[in-house]
């Protein structure tokens, strides 16, 4: 099938929306959270309107029904991501939760005495300074509790990572090697494979941050070197509310579970608990189950319209966007300037101009992007700059609004250039 | 366009001529706020003294980094605290305050606030309101920070 952005836009319903008093929306802020098709909307809808019940625990049709829309969707995941089954699969709320599960099971592992998962001083975990503060935050907070040391890659000035200390950075003290995939700031793909190559033969763990590569190209965990993989169902068209941790089996086996409570058991006595086999272990409580089945419904959507089709559509907007704001005076994109081994967030620092009164002006044309420091504020300081403007681009966006971002630029700079 | 009710030449004018901006001696109390939105920052330094048995606002100096809202307010509210009893200044920034929260609705006491008025449409965009206060929250930390010093 083609690939026909008129029509994929007839399937969001916002995108006909006009906002700040008649402005047709120009929504570049999928980055942030993408737009959802009425697919996915009506696939909510109708689970709540016919098949609603709890999962895995109700002895009627409905429940019957609502487990098998929940476990659906966990087969679609799989099979997104080429997962060996859907036992790899574990749904949290978003990818922040995702990655906490890993960090809080390697806490109680460490607590629980030596092992696979345990840390303590002289231990390395490796980050990289082009993580989101949800591929940071949750390790600091591990290497408080078990002595641990942090380390990280740096970033050089064209917005690549920057691997040539790899042999330095990753030892046989590294026990895991955390990094995103696609940065959510730069746009850049990283070399994850080489890396978890690295990691490897030190035997350390790999987890890939693939929040913002999932719902923009096809992804395969194996082809990747990944041991752990999260992502987050609303930024690929689904609804708020979920998020996915992969893993290898074997390691979920091993490792203990993050949160307790029901359903993530298997008997409990006043003193002890044993716990389900995996994803369940790791599901305690009622999960959120249209949500799941909304992710289904949103995977089943870009399968449908092709990754391989999305990944081409948006590499040629990259590549005119970059060539329109390259044309802007005084604007330094931070980042890969070519559509090589990036993707489609677009971030940028506008001389004289603060990225907070960019937002303004172009929010004021209808042009939604974000200002700030995008959850990346260690990136920002290697960058030496504060904050940026990111426009980012999904499936329905076209070259026009790449065209009306670049003149709502021009337009502010003339205003804060004359005022 | 809306942005040109936004942004009154007023606050354009301290955006791009602050006044009082630069740290100086002597302070009191110096303080360092972040807005963790979008990582703007400003430092502030207060040096009060005492007129008539009342501690007075004798200096209010910084220095920031940020969007032409928080660098204007910053630059308003040195006019406005500066010579005035902390009771009188504190009053002030209160009524900013209540002007930040009244969604597009307030009415400013125009005699009070002087040029900070100019600040009224910020109030409809609830992203921006921190960038406004920035500069007041971080005034008011130092301020309180002083007068517990002192006594």
């Amino acid at each position: 099938m083609t690939f026909d952005v008129a029509r994929i836009r007839k399937d969001f319903p916002i995108l006909d929306r006009q906002i700040r008093g008649g402005q047709p929306l120009i929504y570049l802020d999928s980055a942030n959270t993408s737009q959802k098709p009425r697919q996915v909307l009506d696939a909510m809808t109708e689970f709540y309107e016919r098949h609603n019940a709890n999962i895995h625990r109700a002895s009627h049709q409905l429940g019957e029904e609502a487990t098998e829309a929940y476990e659906g969707a966990r087969i679609k995941v799989g099979e997104f991501i080429g997962a060996r089954d859907e036992t790899e699969v574990v749904f949290t709320k978003n990818i922040s939760e995702a990655i906490n599960l890993v960090a809080y099971s390697m806490s109680n592992a460490t607590a629980a005495g030596p092992g696979r998962f345990a840390l303590g001083p002289g231990d390395e975990i490796v980050i990289t300074e082009m993580e989101h503060h949800s591929n940071i935050v949750p390790w600091q907070l591990l290497c408080q509790r078990t002595g641990a040391t942090l380390r990280w890659f740096g970033v050089t000035p064209d917005g690549t990572l920057d691997t040539s200390n790899i042999g330095d950075l990753i030892t046989e003290r590294t026990k895991l090697v955390a990094l995103v995939h696609q940065s959510n700031v730069l746009g850049t793909i990283n070399p994850v494979r080489m890396i978890a190559d690295a990691a490897h033969a030190v035997g350390a763990l790999v987890l890939v941050d693939a929040a913002q590569s999932v719902p923009h190209m096809a992804v395969d965990v194996a082809s990747l070197g990944a041991d752990f993989l999260g992502f987050t169902g609303h930024k690929l068209c689904g609804p708020t509310g979920i998020g996915v941790l992969w893993a290898r089996r074997e390691l979920l086996d091993e490792m203990p579970p993050f949160l307790g409570g029901g359903e993530m058991i298997e008997s409990v006595w006043m003193d002890r608990s044993t716990f389900a086999p995996p994803p369940h272990k790791f599901e305690a409580g009622t999960m959120p189950i249209a949500q799941a089945v909304g992710l289904g419904a949103a995977i089943d959507y870009l399968t449908e319209v092709g990754l391989d089709a999305i990944r081409a559509h948006e590499l040629q907007l990259i590549e005119h966007a970059l060539g329109a704001l390259a044309a802007v005076d005084g604007l330094r994109i931070m980042g890969p300037g070519s559509p090589v081994d990036r993707g489609s967030a677009i971030s940028f620092t506008v001389e004289g101009v603060h990225p907070h009164d960019i937002s303004q002006v172009l929010d004021d044309l209808g042009i939604a992007v974000r200002a700030g420091h995008h959850c990346a504020w260690p990136l920002h300081r290697a960058f030496g700059v504060q904050a940026s403007t990111r426009a980012s681009f999904y499936l329905y966006n076209t070259h026009e609004e790449a065209d009306a971002l670049t003149e709502g630029i021009r337009q502010a700079q003339r205003f804060f250039a004359l005022a | 366009m809306e942005y040109e009710s936004l942004y009154q030449d007023i606050i354009l004018d301290h955006y791009r001529n602050p006044h009082h901006r630069g740290l100086r001696e002597p302070y009191d109390a110096e303080v360092h706020h972040v807005n963790p939105l979008c990582g703007d920052e400003v430092t502030v330094r207060v040096s009060l003294k005492e007129v008539g048995g009342e501690p007075a606002v004798a200096d209010v100096s910084y220095d920031a980094l940020g969007c032409s809202i928080s660098q204007a307010s910053a630059s308003v509210m040195t006019d406005l605290v500066i010579g005035k009893s902390v009771d009188d200044a504190m009053a002030v920034c209160e009524e900013f305050l209540g002007l930040m929260r009244s969604k597009g609705a307030g009415e400013p006491d125009e005699d009070m606030l002087e040029d900070a008025v100019a600040f009224s449409g910020v109030s409809k965009y609830p992203a921006r309101i921190k960038c406004a206060l920035l500069g007041w929250m971080a005034w008011k930390d130092a301020t309180a920070r002083a007068l517990e010093e002192a006594s």
